[in-house]
């Protein structure tokens, strides 16, 4: 035999070893952030819808709504359009498992000799880095609004964009991997994501609408995802009453409204679900 | 003719694969050696893809067992799947990835440690000769490129064996050939059993040894050699100015003979050499000869009553031209 001797390790036929379940999952990661960086067009095309939002909804509400002590509502909207951003780009990155799928790569990974877990958590932290990446791009455009940026508020925004952006990969995960067409994508896309972020938040205040949508807007998991964003945004301008009363940040929930640390906390919880989900779905994926 | 001659590395024992009423492998039990390369040939829904499933831990026997680099399938699938290498009949590359991320990311998969990761890749590229693509998109590669590539990343690990399920689908003839020549040369470097499933006859004469399986059962399994012979001898066939006597010349001379239309057929030991006897033996002028000697296709004919191409003619335009489809 002339090649090499057989690696002790892969001969013989030990089933689990931590260390290589986490070597996988940082590769799954890695193969993520290799092909965001490769496909330029996708970063730049990934910016033009929350761009048009910003820009068209931004400036005609704006003249609409009006500036209430110097803050008007593109600043309202400028958290929820980087919400937005991560919110999409997660989706369609957990959802990228459908191109996997199409393209055949999605085989080399499920006939390989390493837990189905290493292989969902690697596609989620991937797609989420990438899609926080995404949403942190957007900043550039704060001075163009006017919106005040300190070292702490970026630290604080990409830490929320990041726990919002693995929530929802890990939940693009878990339905494209009960989805075996294509086609089945772009129904999820009407049926899923614009209501999610439509009823977010994300775009207008929560806090006047009819019981029903109301209902609706409190189990949307990205309601509490879009609000601590505002929140550390708002903290950190120089807003008067009369603009915080205007433009309200939170969330209200039986009555009480919920502090950051309880919507981070009730993400966290919605990201673990969806987590747990995704692991699933991809362990029964064929 | 068995290369290697050594221990059994896939052990099969009355395997059975059952879908509701329908047996789609019914009970077989082959070994293969180690460094063989060994063919299943057989139509479209014989068994093939349903055997080389089982074997590579993608399907559940129904019944029976299998072994494959000492560990079941049944109860040890990662196992298996870590001592071997898998080909399918579609692509399974990343194209947006480089030959040498595509590599990289399976040898992670497949725990290949650390340290040895850049030799290998190395190793295998030199292997399929394409160490100048390394650093390539896969999506600049042609259809066969990337087909050797998949064999190169089947190899990274290090595999006891290569499984090819219909390695050479779509690919035009050179490059079916420069595909041979690789999986031979590896067979000789590496020492790896290769097991591949074919419909091409000319691909199924590399194989040290051929399984013809039809209707889940396997109808013969021997050397390509021992196939043809089995099935008899070489024929030739003689057109005359008078064939009654010359069957009957034939006939007393003792040879074998049978007529048919236009002439006498004969059976000989090598046709060949037997040409100019047989002329002068029939004794009346003779208008043409025609020489046939068995081949895979006699022998395919043989043990299923059909030939393969009518039995795999709906099948195949459709595929590859999903494979073409899907490479541009």
């Amino acid at each position: 035999m002339s090649s090499a001797p057989l690696p002790s390790k892969i001969a013989d036929g030990s089933d689990t070893v931590l260390r290589d379940e986490v070597r996988t999952t940082g590769m799954v990661w890695l193969r993520e952030l290799i092909r965001f960086e490769r496909t330029r067009t996708r970063i730049l095309s990934g910016l033009i819808q929350p761009v048009l939002f910003l820009v068209v909804m931004g400036y005609g509400m704006s003249g609409l709504v009006g500036t209430t002590a110097g803050f008007d509502f593109k600043k309202f909207m400028f958290p929820g359009i980087m919400a937005m951003s991560v919110v999409t780009t997660a989706i369609f990155s957990g959802m990228s498992i459908v191109w996997d799928r199409e393209f055949g790569f999605l085989r080399e990974m499920l006939v390989a000799p390493t837990s189905r877990a290493s292989l969902a958590l690697g596609k989620t932290a991937g797609g989420a880095s990438v899609a926080a990446a995404q949403g942190t791009i957007m900043l550039v455009l704060a001075p163009l609004i006017g919106v005040h940026l300190t070292a702490v508020l970026v630290l604080e925004i990409i830490g929320l964009e990041l726990l919002m952006a693995i929530a929802m990969t890990a939940f693009g995960v878990f339905v494209a991997t009960h989805i075996e067409r294509m086609e089945g994508f772009q129904v999820v896309m009407q049926m899923l994501l614009f209501p999610m972020i439509f009823l977010s938040g994300a775009l207008f205040p929560l806090n006047s609408l009819p019981g029903w949508l109301t209902v609706l807007t409190r189990i949307n998991p990205l309601t509490y995802a879009v609000a601590p964003l505002r929140q550390v945004v708002f903290a950190a301008q120089n807003m008067p009453a009369a603009a915080r009363h205007r433009f309200p940040a939170t969330v209200e929930l039986f009555g009480h409204t919920l502090s950051i640390g309880t919507e981070i906390a009730i993400v966290v919880v919605f990201a673990g679900i969806f987590i747990a989900l995704a692991i699933r779905g991809f362990s029964r994926t064929e | 003719m068995v290369a290697g001659g050594g221990a059994s590395v896939i052990e099969v024992r009355e395997l059975t694969r059952r879908f509701g009423q329908f047996t789609a492998v019914d009970g077989i039990s082959f070994d293969v050696s180690e460094g063989e390369v060994f063919a299943f040939l057989g139509p479209n829904g014989a068994g093939k893809s349903t055997t080389i499933n089982m074997l590579c831990t993608l399907a559940h026997p129904t019944a029976g067992q299998v072994t494959v680099a000492g560990f079941d399938v049944a109860a040890r699938p990662k196992a298996v799947r870590r001592n071997i290498g898998l080909v399918f009949q579609d692509q399974t590359l990343d194209e947006q990835l480089t030959a040498q991320e595509n590599l990289r990311f399976h040898a992670v998969l497949y725990r290949v440690p650390s340290g040895e990761v850049d030799e290998r890749i190395a190793r295998v590229l030199e292997l399929v000769d394409l160490s100048d693509r390394r650093y390539d998109l896969v999506s600049e590669f042609s259809g066969g490129m990337a087909r050797r590539l998949e064999i190169a990343r089947a190899l990274m690990h290090v595999p006891r064996v290569l499984f090819l399920d219909e390695p050479t689908l779509g690919l035009d003839p050179q490059t079916r050939a420069l595909m041979w020549e690789d999986v031979l040369r590896l067979r000789e470097e590496s020492n790896v059993t290769v097991f591949l499933t074919t419909h091409y006859m000319d691909e199924a004469e590399y194989a040290d040894r051929i399984a013809i399986i039809d209707h889940g059962r396997i109808v013969a399994l021997d050397t390509p050699v021992a196939l043809k012979a089995a099935i008899g001898a070489d024929t030739v066939e003689l057109g005359t100015t008078d064939d009654a006597a010359a069957i009957a010349a034939l006939e007393r001379a003792g040879y074998r003979v049978e007529a048919v239309a236009g002439g006498a057929r004969v059976f000989v030991e090598n046709g060949e050499n037997a040409v100019a006897a047989l002329i002068e033996t029939a004794g009346v002028p003779v208008l043409n000869v025609h020489v046939h000697r068995p081949t895979l296709d006699d022998v395919f004919l043989h043990y299923t009553g059909r030939e393969i191409r009518e039995a795999h003619a709906e099948a195949i335009p459709a595929r590859v031209r999903a494979w073409h489809g899907r490479r541009r």
